[in-house]
């Protein structure tokens, strides 16, 4: 596990340590049994045509959940997560199979951060972020924000 | 109704109104697909040993799963019913989401989820006229504890 980040390690500006993903077909599968999502936008060439989308899109809370991850990797377990935000404003086309297990070669998402405020209230000390997940062309596909509350170094 | 506008008078009755209250149980196997999923590796919502012995005692959900299936993110089929009923329009897409995390999720939690609609607006956009509810889900745990509430954005032209 990595080491516990607290309160005094970060700054306004701090970086989240950011988070590749590569979306694939077979996981939004994945994604559709696990959530329960069974949108066919997601994996149905035609309704996702007639929808106005061109091809399948990844699901908009896959995403929120690498979010998710972003944050509670970088908060770590005495972290704790008080508020998760996100707009799903750019449509993403997940990589397609070349063989069972490995995508075909494509773009890598990847989500970031950085710490916009740092402040202390009811006895906790709290970050907020701006978070987001960007395409392989550096767009800000789902753009977002969080509130933390991380633990402080204890005085000796 | 205003002239061309998309929210009809029977939409606006459903501002406040809450819709459904559903059960949910949260499986400590649902868990861990839906961190599969994700692809979080993260001990504490994949490892029920490791997840016991820290200070929450039980595998726990990742932010903003409530069980499966899971509505936390994404508005229900019968939302969707209930406002085309109302006269909005068919075509749907997920606008995004805003959590708020109260107490701990984990393993053998029950969660009673209540979803109202908060607001309706509408307005022109690359999509044409368009349409957007915020639905507001409250979390109740087993203790009668506010566990998170979310408030999903639901697009529709």
């Amino acid at each position: 596990m990595a080491k516990q980040i607290c309160y005094e390690d970060v700054e306004v500006g701090t970086e989240v340590t950011a988070l590749p993903k590569v979306a694939t077909t077979r996981m939004l599968v994945q994604w559709a049994g696990a959530s329960g999502d069974f949108n066919p936008l997601h994996y149905d060439e035609d309704f996702a045509k007639a929808m106005g989308v061109g091809a399948p899109i990844v699901h908009g809370a896959l995403k929120r959940a690498w979010l998710g991850q972003l944050m509670t990797d970088w908060i770590g377990e005495d972290g704790k997560l008080k508020k998760l935000s996100c707009q799903y404003r750019g449509m993403d086309y997940p990589r397609k199979m070349k063989t069972m297990e490995e995508p075909r070669d494509g773009e890598t998402w990847w989500c970031k951060g950085k710490v916009t405020r740092k402040y202390e209230e009811g006895g906790e000390h709290l970050v907020e972020c701006e978070i987001w997940v960007e395409n392989g062309k550096g767009e800000k596909t789902t753009p977002g924000s969080a509130l933390a509350a991380l633990p402080a170094r204890k005085k000796k | 109704m205003t002239d061309g506008s998309l929210i009809t008078d029977e939409l606006r009755k459903l501002i406040g109104v809450t819709l459904d209250t559903i059960v949910f149980k949260v499986e400590e196997g649902a868990i861990q697909r839906y961190a599969q999923a994700i692809g979080d590796p993260n001990p504490l919502f994949n490892d029920p040993d490791y997840a016991s012995k820290t200070r929450y005692g039980r595998l726990l959900a990742p932010p903003g799963f409530t069980g499966w299936p899971t509505r936390a993110g994404r508005p229900t089929e019968k939302l969707f019913a209930f406002l085309v009923k109302g006269g909005a329009p068919p075509k749907i897409l997920d606008g995004g989401i805003e959590f708020e995390f109260i107490e701990p999720v984990g393993a053998g939690d029950i969660l009673t989820g209540t979803t109202k609609i908060a607001k309706v607006t509408e307005r022109e956009t690359k999509l044409g006229k368009t349409m957007f509810t915020t639905a507001e889900v409250t979390y109740v745990n087993q203790k009668g504890k506010v566990a998170l509430k979310s408030w999903a954005t639901i697009i529709q032209f």
